[in-house]
């Protein structure tokens, strides 16, 4: 197949084109406080159905633990990091915790029919979008924000940037990226039949955000 | 049949067919409506419009080279890059990959390139099972059907249509027409498909040559599923969605997320950089990536119709285009439907083959307008017009050039031009126009089948003039 590469790449430097590149940068955005950050995050997410619970930062846990029985979230999937062994600690009524500790190839039908809810971390969020940052790796697995029906998220509060470029430039993304780096901005949802809005198609119906201040 | 007379009797189809123009007509409102809601500024859509336009061009510029640091950069991340010329080596391709590694059973993500190359057909052919997971493509799956929209594949079915197919499919689910329940049906279905899955396909948004990383926009979660799920991943996109550098990407994303279904971003932005690493429990082991050119280096023969390869695939200019609003996705009877299809899928597939396209354009302009990245649709749609007819083709030009030149037709032009050119004959014929006005050219074709032949006025305006007692001058 090396002949195909070197037929189009000798095909494209024959046909070389030099188009215009009006040097135009958009307008500066409007600083944001971070009280403000946090509004708009919180508006964008509800206005794609998704929620979100500001609390003090210590109280995630205590949360969680009134929450989880409440909503009939039994079965928790959590990861092997600092946050998930905090949980797995904590004894919480009528819950089962499930810490991602193999490979999937040995639990997928488990994960894929069994789990309630996963309760994961995030690195940063984006104000503008209402985005939710995730560098999923080997204590936080990548399905863990995907399969199970929903996902509660904690996020926080002082890593709140204001624009996905602020993200790339501030965390120095262009020197390297990890496996796998997901935004994700609210529930999984489709618009495919009638236009219909619908939610939880293939990954969580409800995305719950747990912003630490 | 000609390809005029197979694409009318497509058009014909589809304006007789009522509900498909009602499904149409409330879905693209709906569409331009919330796309609008996202520029309040207009000021600010321009300037992120010539930011992405000139991002594109970057990018077009240094492709030979961007490509080739895009191939080192995923090299090194462990992502094996193969290139293709045509659809049926990169379905080759592809099949050689699931075939070395004993792969019967695919899952896709939503792909415009692999219905380019008919990849699913291909698959099947060689018993490999092939399911489509974006909603909208397994219902077309289902119904055997191509989709009629580049961004929303089934847009031209309703909730009626789509729980039939599902009765039809799976009729151990009850039947329901709620567009909530179909979801979840639809959700129940798939699931099965990605736990058991060998292999994952998708397409591919932009492709960052800086660090590496393919980028794919999605609000499912079909595409981050087919592309983690299965122990392989093959992603398969066509050349020119390289760009240069990471910061590259939000203006990008934004225009297009914006432009193609109204919202700030989608609900999922997935940017790959490496297979699977030690001791990471989930993830494929294996990613591909497939380059195909299909015709889009001999594009940039053309210093106009290059323009074409900036697209990022919003659909905005069929959204918007009154010609597309009417007749639906599948009366174009090619991949790319709208006026993007009408500008690329000539260039692609030949004059020749698929010219008549162009004649489905009234040259509104609306989708030069909406264009994020400026590509002057209008125009070039036009200037694919002349070459369609064009009596000198050069070499380089675009494939089937003058092929649909009408000897009669250039007759009538050369006449009209030279009438025009001499004050001396176009008086006489103004003359005889006016005097024997009533008699008429027996035309029954094209604007005279539903409308008369205007009369010329008995006397022409400079006749009239004259007698008023203004001079030539």
């Amino acid at each position: 197949m090396s002949s195909a590469r070197d037929n189009i790449l000798q095909r494209l430097r024959a046909n070389q084109v030099d188009l215009e590149q009006p040097d135009q940068s958009t307008p500066p955005l409007e600083v944001l406080s971070a009280e403000q950050r946090i509004a708009r995050f919180t508006e964008c997410q509800k206005a794609v159905h998704g929620e979100v619970h500001t609390l003090p930062a210590h109280q995630w846990i205590d949360w969680l633990a009134e929450e989880l029985p409440k909503r009939g979230l039994h079965q928790v999937l959590t990861g092997t990091g600092e946050t998930g062994n905090q949980l797995v600690a904590k004894n919480i009524e009528s819950t089962i915790f499930h810490q991602y500790d193999q490979p999937i190839e040995s639990w997928k039908p488990e994960l894929f029919s069994q789990i309630d809810v996963a309760i994961t971390g995030s690195r940063c969020g984006i104000a503008e979008t209402g985005t939710l940052v995730l560098i999923p790796d080997r204590d936080e697995p990548r399905l863990m924000s995907l399969v199970p029906p929903v996902h509660i998220a904690l996020l926080d509060g002082t890593k709140l940037y204001q624009s996905f470029a602020e993200v790339i430039e501030k965390e120095q993304w262009a020197d390297g990226l990890p496996t796998n780096v997901l935004l994700i901005s609210g529930p999984s949802k489709t618009a495919d039949i009638e236009q219909t809005l619908a939610y939880g198609i293939h990954g969580p119906k409800q995305l719950i955000t747990l912003l630490l201040k | 049949m000609n390809q005029y007379q197979a694409f009318y009797q497509r058009i014909d189809k589809a304006l007789h067919n009522d509900q498909l123009r009602r499904n149409f007509r409330s879905a693209m409102d709906g569409i331009r409506e919330r796309r609008l809601a996202q520029f309040p500024d207009d000021q600010e859509l321009q300037a992120l419009r010539y930011q992405t336009k000139g991002i594109r061009n970057k990018s077009l510029s240094r492709q030979a080279e961007l490509l080739e640091r895009l191939e080192t950069k995923l090299t090194e991340n462990g992502i094996q890059v193969h290139w293709a010329e045509t659809p049926l080596q990169a379905n080759a391709l592809i099949h050689e990959i699931l075939e070395a590694e004993e792969a019967t059973s695919v899952v896709k993500g939503k792909s415009m390139v692999s219905e380019e190359t008919d990849l699913n057909h291909y698959l099947e052919q060689r018993g490999i099972e092939v399911i489509e997971s974006d909603l909208g493509e397994y219902i077309l799956q289902m119904a055997q059907e191509p989709p009629s929209h580049i961004i929303v594949p089934a847009i031209h079915k309703n909730r009626f249509e789509v729980a039939e197919l599902f009765q039809k499919f799976h009729p151990e689910q009850p039947y329901t027409n709620d567009v909530d329940e179909l979801t979840g049906c639809a959700r129940q279905v798939l699931r099965k498909k990605f736990a058991y899955a060998d292999a994952g396909i998708s397409g591919v948004n932009f492709a960052v040559a800086e660090t590496g990383t393919l980028c794919l926009v999605e609000n499912e979660g079909n595409g981050r599923l087919s592309t983690t799920a299965p122990r392989i991943h093959i992603a398969i996109t066509g050349i020119e969605k390289v760009v240069e550098k990471l910061s590259d990407v939000p203006p990008l994303l934004e225009i297009l997320t914006k432009s193609a279904t109204g919202q700030p971003i989608t609900t999922y932005f997935n940017m790959i950089s490496r297979p699977r690493q030690p001791g990471e429990k989930d993830g494929p082991e294996q990613v591909h990536l497939v380059l195909l050119d299909n015709g889009r280096s001999r594009i940039r023969n053309d210093e106009e119709l290059v323009d074409t390869l900036r697209c990022i695939r919003c659909g905005s200019c069929m959204n918007h285009c009154p010609v597309y609003v009417h007749v639906g996705g599948h009366a174009y009877g090619t991949t790319y439907p709208g006026p993007i299809g009408i500008l690329l899928e000539p260039q692609r597939l030949g004059i020749d083959k698929v010219g008549s396209l162009t004649s489905a354009c009234t040259l509104c302009g609306a989708c030069g307008e909406v264009c994020p990245v400026r590509i002057p649709l209008p125009k070039l749609i036009n200037r694919l017009r002349a070459d369609a007819v064009d009596a000198k083709p050069g070499e380089n030009g675009v494939p089937g050039t003058g092929a649909l030149r009408s000897r009669s037709e250039a007759v009538i032009w050369k006449l009209w031009q030279s009438i025009y050119a001499s004050p001396r004959l176009y008086r006489s014929f103004k003359f005889l126009a006016t005097r024997l006005r009533r008699i008429k050219p027996p035309l029954s074709n094209g604007w005279t089948r539903y409308r008369p032949i205007p009369t010329p006025a008995s006397r022409s305006l400079s006749e009239l003039a004259r007698q008023e007692g203004y001079d030539d001058e």
